[in-house]
């Protein structure tokens, strides 16, 4: 993805990528795998209920992206300008605009 | 197009017209449009996500998620995709590190794993429909089969994908071609994970609690 | 069997309307016309090759340039039967049904396959030229985009003769566009039309981004790109943010429609409101990104004839990007009246107005640059001059409406009719003759009759006013949109009848334009210089029409505007700089998978629009084939030999 924007001349050329090594893939692995595990355990052994559940429910998730993210997709390694980074965040804003935007507009507009 | 072949042909000579922002570099650029791609389909589940939420209340009085969700196949699901994920990215490891046999043993397993969250999901779909809940049952049901219908639409896909590839890395070996399709595949398998984790705790998880 | 014929084709044709049978009998003709010319020319192969299956942003971009002109027609026909109909109290020219249709056409076929294509040909043309590339990101993608527009543009069109057109209005409200309501297949011809063609566009975003962001010649820093070329990186990025959404609203539209679902159905727990949010969450930024190429186009053409630089790059750069991503945060201004409550209102009125700003902020930039400047007024000039005032108040009235109190009193008005018809045609519509006229001798290397140009431009801009301002009254008098008929006793006679004539002033308009064209290639005289406007940037500093190669050395840039900055050096006895030696160039191979794959897309659409899965299940079988042959093609590229390049620069009068 990113770095090979800038790496890619020399893939031409059959050298390596610098980025993705071994360990941070079972790093991000063993992360999702504890991210997915405590949601789990929360909600079916009743741990939590409510808003506090809702909160540590999503709070897992987007930790969960993050990581994916960084471990995964190496973000972080993008050479400059981080175009594929800004696009993202856009991206993430409109997301969270539609959702929230659509959540908000409809309370007002329910049917059974 | 044209400029990152140039400098293929006469890289020297060429080197420094490069010291500007934005390389020229065609498999690099490819990447670069397939993250945008993703981008928008980002938004494309954004747009699912909040139909889904939006009308996830109206059951018309027929069966809710909660009654209905067997949680065990879920999970299953869950943990093999995060599993595919995690092989797509050993397949990209021994890329790098010039290994074709491991690089496509590991997409193998990918798509095995691939192949069984499918299965899985047709299961609990056909289950679904036989106690009572269909596309046409209400709003609810509506926008629950056609949230993660789609998702797994994009999963089966990708598996075809994935197939297509293998079959061009035993034909042409690593390059920069097949590098740069690895790559993007991979990307989109971890993406695909990226949203089912959503899936899971959206629709799944705050279902049933 | 004979009569299971003729009722089948009573139901799949559509039948008892006179316009309708001789639109078939044209539309018969024209076929014909065309099939035969072709053959007696013995011109198939050269279609084939030389323009079905290019990957030439320059004809992909003149390709759309005449699908949209066409589309205009066609929509501008649609406008003035609607005109017809309206000139006078209870006419019986168009029934109800009949106008409901043409209004949903007249409003699809302007934005989405006018507009749209107008536009994507636009930057085709012009945007590689003007950062100095030899091509797009992808240039297969972008002849793919094409297709699926032009096969979605035509299932669409279909619709007139086969099946029966949509007419449930040019965004299809639920509950009205549900099958319990709709039960024809002309939504479901709206669906696809716009679904295949919707798909296109997004690909094209993300092209154009990509060639922008990567694809400048060296030295062009972003801070010294063309103003057009910011504006459709602005354009382009809204596109991919709001695409998707439209994609999703219509294929929830369709599954409703097709497996019985209940999204925006009134029973089943469906909410059609959800639908309206969803749409105009596309609908909204989709009108920001038509026409905020016109305002780089406006800002190429007013510096270019003022002989100045653009006044306020920095401020055009920051407003052109800002617009982009704060007309996502609009979209509810076109719902105040569904009741969304006070809060949600005044949220979205507040945005609306602020979203004035930076569109302000331009209309000063373009004054100060024409201020102190040496003037000179051709006719894309023309278009920029009679843009402003006719967007200001375009814009003002858009204010007006942005007030969601007053809203209630003008929604769905014609006062709403006449706000965006001032900004889509004074802003989209003049905008993109102006880019047509402008840019002109670059794409066909003449210029357009002045003349007969200007015959045009007055045309449409008095035929405008006269059209559009009664309109403002009438929706003022209580007049609504959509309304086929209205009795003598409403007092909207004389306005309405005003109206019409305005309405088909700018039909005149039109038939100038088209008779300059035709004009001006009879009599052209061959601008050799490449440079006709004495311009400003890079596309200009090339030979008309441009090579296939586009540049045979890439330039290296050094400022804004640099080939005016070069001209100026020249002038005052500076030696031209210095060009890097010719090296063989790469270039895509032309490939017939984008209109084979957008076929099998019409196929597949078709086969659902009429539920006949003999048919879709094959068309989805050939677009997976065409994806899977297109990946397993490695021979997709060829290079052009320095002889062939030097060949091609001595025949353009360019020594290398």
């Amino acid at each position: 993805m990113a770095q090979h924007t800038n790496q890619g001349a020399h893939d031409a050329h059959g050298s390596h990528e610098a980025h993705g090594s071994l360990k941070s893939y079972v790093i991000g692995f063993v992360l999702s795998l504890v991210l997915t595990a405590i949601p789990l355990i929360i909600v079916l052994n009743d741990v939590l209920k409510g808003t506090a559940a809702t909160v540590v429910l999503l709070g897992s998730a987007v930790l969960q992206f993050i990581v994916q993210l960084v471990y995964f997709m190496h973000l972080k390694e993008e050479g400059k300008p981080r175009y594929n980074m800004m696009v993202l965040i856009l991206g993430l804003i409109i997301v969270l605009t539609i959702v929230a935007g659509s959540i908000w507009i409809m309370t007002y507009n329910k049917v059974a | 197009m044209a400029h990152s072949s140039n400098r293929a042909v006469a890289a020297p000579s060429h080197g420094d017209g490069h010291g500007h922002e934005g390389h020229h570099d065609l498999e690099g650029m490819r990447m670069m449009g397939f993250w945008i791609f993703l981008i928008t389909d980002c938004i494309l589940f954004g747009s699912l996500f909040a139909t889904y939420v939006v009308l996830s209340g109206n059951t018309a009085g027929g069966p809710t998620g909660a009654e209905l969700f067997e949680m065990l196949g879920v999970i299953a699901e869950t943990f093999i995709l995060l599993t595919s994920s995690f092989t797509s990215g050993l397949a990209v490891l021994c890329m790098n590190k010039g290994d074709r046999k491991g690089l496509i043993v590991w997409l193998a397993i990918t798509v095995l794993l691939g192949a069984s969250f499918i299965t899985l999901e047709i299961t609990e779909f056909v289950n679904l429909v036989h106690e009572g809940a269909a596309i046409s049952t209400s709003a609810s049901w509506s926008a629950f089969f056609t949230l993660v219908g789609t998702h797994g639409l994009h999963v089966s896909v990708g598996l075809v994908w994935m197939i297509a590839i293998m079959i061009q890395l035993g034909r042409h070996g690593i390059n920069s071609v097949t590098r740069r399709k690895v790559g993007i595949i991979s990307l989109y398998w971890h993406f695909l994970d990226v949203v089912w984790i959503f899936v899971f705790t959206i629709v799944y998880m705050m279902g049933v609690m | 069997m004979w009569d299971n014929v003729k009722d089948f084709a009573s139901d799949f044709f559509v039948t008892g309307d006179p316009l309708i049978y001789g639109a078939d009998v044209a539309i018969v003709l024209t076929m014909v016309a065309i099939v035969s010319a072709l053959t007696y020319f013995k011109k198939w192969t050269w279609l084939w090759k030389e323009w079905l299956t290019t990957v030439d942003h320059k004809k992909i971009g003149i390709m759309y340039v005449i699908a949209a002109l066409l589309m205009l027609f066609r929509g501008g026909i649609d406008a003035l039967l609607m005109r017809t109909q309206l000139a006078v109290p209870e006419l019986e020219f168009l029934n109800p049904e009949h106008y409901n249709a043409i209004f949903t056409t007249h409003g699809v076929i302007m934005i989405l396959f006018m507009a749209m294509p107008l536009m994507f040909g636009l930057f085709n043309l012009v945007i590689p030229l003007q950062i100095g590339a030899r091509d797009v990101a992808y240039p297969f993608l972008n002849s793919l985009s094409f297709w699926l527009f032009f096969m979605g543009a035509m299932l669409f069109n279909l619709s007139f003769v086969i099946g029966g057109s949509p007419d449930t209005g040019w965004l299809a409200y639920p509950p009205l566009s549900e099958k319990a309501f709709s039960p024809g297949v002309g939504q479901d011809f709206y669906i696809w039309g716009i679904q295949i063609s919707g798909i296109g566009s997004l690909m094209t975003g993300i092209n154009f981004i990509v060639t922008i962001l990567k694809m400048r010649t060296p030295g062009m820093k972003l801070m010294k790109m063309p103003m057009f070329t910011w504006s459709t990186l602005s354009s382009c990025l809204t596109i991919i943010l709001a695409f998707p959404i439209l994609t999703v609203t219509l294929a929830l539209l369709f599954i409703d429609r097709y497996l019985g679902a209940h999204f925006f159905t009134l029973d089943g727990g469906g909410n059609p409101m959800m639908y309206i949010n969803l749409i105009w969450m596309w609908g909204h930024p989709e009108v920001y990104i038509v026409v905020l190429p016109a305002f780089g186009i406006f800002s190429e053409v007013v510096a270019t004839f003022s002989k100045k630089r653009l006044f306020g790059y920095k401020s055009m750069v920051f407003a052109l990007m800002s617009i982009s991503v704060a007309s996502f945060f609009t979209w509810a201004h076109h719902f105040f009246t569904m009741g969304s409550g006070a809060n949600v209102n005044a949220f979205f009125a507040v945005t609306t107005m602020i979203i004035a700003i930076p569109t302000g902020v331009k209309i000063f930039n373009w004054l100060f640059t024409m201020y102190r400047g040496r003037l000179s007024f051709p006719t894309p000039m023309l278009w920029m001059l009679g843009f402003i005032p006719c967007f200001v108040v375009g814009g003002m009235t858009g204010v007006l409406l942005s007030v969601a109190p007053a809203d209630f009193q003008f929604h769905n008005s014609y006062f709403l009719i006449a706000h965006f018809h001032q900004v889509l045609i004074g802003g989209v519509a003049f905008g993109y003759f102006a880019g047509l006229y402008y840019w002109w001798p670059k794409v066909f290397g003449f210029k357009l009759n002045e003349k007969l140009g200007k015959w045009a431009f007055w045309l449409w801009n008095i035929g405008f006013y006269v059209c559009f301002m009664p309109q403002y009254f009438l929706g003022l008098m209580g007049m609504t949109r959509r309304l086929s008929t209205y009795g003598w006793d409403k007092g909207w006679y004389e306005l309405n009848l005003i109206s019409t004539i305005g309405g088909f002033l700018m039909g005149i308009g039109f038939l100038f334009q088209v008779w300059q064209i035709l004009h001006s290639i009879k009599f052209m005289e061959r601008d050799t210089t490449g440079d006709p406007w004495d311009g400003r940037t890079l596309e200009w500093s090339i030979p008309s029409p441009a090579p296939m190669y586009n540049f045979a050395t890439l330039p290296r840039v050094s400022e804004k505007d640099d080939w005016w900055e070069e001209k100026q050096r020249i002038a005052q006895g500076g030696a031209p700089s210095p060009r890097p030696k010719l090296e063989p160039i790469h270039m895509p191979k032309n490939s017939g998978i984008p209109i084979i794959m957008s076929a099998c897309f019409f196929v597949a659409g078709f086969g659902f629009i009429f539920d006949w899965l003999w048919m879709a299940i094959p068309g989805l079988v050939g677009v997976a084939a065409c994806m899977l042959a297109h990946s397993f093609n490695y021979n997709t590229d060829y290079y052009i030999p320095v002889e062939e390049i030097k060949r091609t620069e001595a025949a353009a009068g360019r020594a290398i």
